[in-house]
């Protein structure tokens, strides 16, 4: 009985700590402030270019992860250790870590940099290097999920279609990874929230430049020094999408194969 | 495991109740007693200048404890007006001063302008774009580094900029020009430095004090016409009319006017303003 209350209220406190914040941005701003706000240049291009560099890093993340993934669930080779290791190391990162030391290796003076800036190529303070943000955040979000999804295949079925005469790379795409399908998808869509929520090292290694580099993140953190409603509006589109993509998550790995 | 899970439960659940209870207990104010804390709140151009005095002023008051606050002046001013603890502050522009004011938060008696500095060109000491005056600032391809519309650095580089937009010598197309090749906006000066010294960026607009005597060597130092500049930047401070501490934080605006204060900031390269000017 005392258990139950106990855990009751514990939970109950959580659940208000989470969800009091969340409420107090819909709160704090009016109605026809929000959609005044959703005219703003500053607001529209964040929106755009947070959405457009987002979706780029999760295609290129998704491009480079799944062979990644599929090698790491299915071969054990010497260092996969290691490989596994460092897929992991963006998540436990900083961020104002990972944008340091993106600006020390591909900054103009960089340790790789200052070679491309001998060809013209400039990386820092571009979108590029937004995308390069984003995606080394990101990365490990998919790769873990892709990784854990393709384990959980059962063997049994690849084994079957390799008796049939089918060749690897038939077996990966016609067997492993459409019975994977639900985790790579939701690994998908979390790393697309991750980096659009990213913001320590964008602002670090691409810097702050409306229309060019200025994300939501970077744009809630202008604005509010300057214009709350913008700011709150900015949030609110965020926690909107972040739901959605919970909601698409739970949709998605609900769907067994 | 059925046997001891209630009460491994109920040990935790209480470890966390307790663990909750000493967070929201603990005396977050200073210990009562002698020793006041002033909170600071300073533009970030006068880090290394309020840092200094900060601590010949504790040297000769032993009772008082000051603590720096070094951001933007806009994003000090939005942190005051959503609630942050401030005793004193002190902004780069009379704009973010002015809101203050207007919104009752300082005691309006004890602001006043003590000290101004003057906005410069800089680039790296190699200067990589070859930059030689404030109209190679248009070439394309320069990288520039400036402030916000919000931060005062930012808003004084824009009116230096629509001054020279007004003159034909330069017009409007070089504002411009020069606006395009701006590669990021900062919210405080100080995120400029690095950018600079790192070869990130080509120039930057800064003020005369943020280069330091160690910097002195890493940059290159370009002056800007005085027809150009409307208003040499000011700086306000003053005492924040909920501070609990008027009395002290009066005595040490005393302290930064006065010949200790004045000292330090011209020695950061700042022209202190003499009081009951």
């Amino acid at each position: 009985m005392i258990l139950t209350l106990l855990v009751a209220v514990l939970l109950s406190l959580f659940l208000l700590f989470v969800t009091i914040p969340v409420a107090s941005l819909f709160l704090r701003i009016a109605p026809e402030a929000f959609i005044r706000s959703l005219t703003e240049p500053v607001v529209l291009d964040a929106l755009s270019l947070s959405l457009v560099t987002a979706t780029i890093s999760t295609v290129i993340v998704v491009i480079f992860g799944t062979p990644l993934a599929l090698a790491n669930a299915r071969h054990d080779y010497r260092g996969r250790d290691l490989v596994d290791t460092l897929t992991d190391l963006p998540i436990v990162l900083p961020p104002a870590v990972a944008g340091i030391a993106l600006l020390m290796a591909f900054g103009r003076r960089g340790v790789v940099g200052q070679y491309l800036d001998l060809f013209g190529i400039h990386i820092a303070f571009t979108t590029v290097a937004v995308i390069l943000a984003q995606v080394f955040v990101a990365s490990p979000f998919y790769i873990r999920q892709a990784k854990a999804s393709f384990e959980a295949v059962d063997r049994l079925y690849e084994d079957a279609a390799r008796t049939l005469g089918a060749s690897p790379w038939t077996v990966a795409f016609r067997v492993t990874i459409p019975l994977a399908w639900g985790g790579l998808i939701s690994g998908a869509i979390l790393s697309f929230a991750r980096a659009l929520g990213e913001f320590g090292a964008t602002i670090m290694f691409a810097g702050n430049f409306q229309g060019r580099t200025q994300t939501m993140p970077l744009a809630i953190y202008t604005t509010m020094q300057g214009d709350l409603d913008a700011a709150i509006s900015l949030a609110i589109i965020l926690v909107v999408i972040s739901f959605a993509v919970i909601a698409a998550v739970k949709v998605v790995t609900r769907r067994k194969f | 495991m059925k046997r001891s899970t209630p009460a491994t439960l109920v040990a935790v659940s209480l470890l966390i109740i307790a663990g909750l209870l000493v967070a929201g207990c603990t005396d977050t104010q200073e210990t009562p007693g002698d020793a006041v804390t002033l909170n600071v709140f300073t533009a970030a151009s006068l880090t290394g200048a309020f840092t200094d005095i900060g601590k010949a002023f504790e040297a000769e008051n032993e009772n008082i404890k000051v603590a720096l606050v070094f951001s933007g002046s806009q994003d000090l001013r939005t942190q005051i007006e959503q609630g942050a603890d401030a005793d004193i502050f002190v902004s780069a522009n009379m704009k973010h001063m002015n809101i203050l004011k207007d919104g009752g938060f300082m005691v309006d008696e004890t602001v006043a302008q003590f000290v101004e500095n003057c906005l410069i060109m800089v680039t790296p000491a190699d200067n990589p774009a070859g930059i030689e005056g404030l109209a190679d600032l248009a070439k394309p391809g320069v990288k520039l580094v400036i402030g916000t519309k919000e931060v005062p650095f930012g808003d004084y580089t824009r009116q230096l900029l629509d001054n020279m937009a007004a003159d034909p010598e330069y017009g409007e197309a070089y504002r411009d020009a020069v606006m395009a090749n701006v590669i990021s906006e900062e919210t405080a000066v100080t995120s400029v430095m690095p950018k600079l010294t790192l070869g990130e960026a080509d120039a930057s607009f800064v003020y005369k004090s943020d280069i330091s005597k160690d910097d002195r060597d890493k940059l290159k130092r370009f002056e800007i016409p005085s027809k150009y500049v409307t208003e040499n930047p000011i700086y306000p401070l003053g005492v924040l009319a909920e501070s609990p501490h008027k009395a002290e934080a009066e005595s040490f605006i005393a302290f930064v006017r006065g010949p200790d204060g004045s000292a330090i900031l011209t020695d950061y390269g700042f022209d202190p303003i003499p009081v009951g000017k």
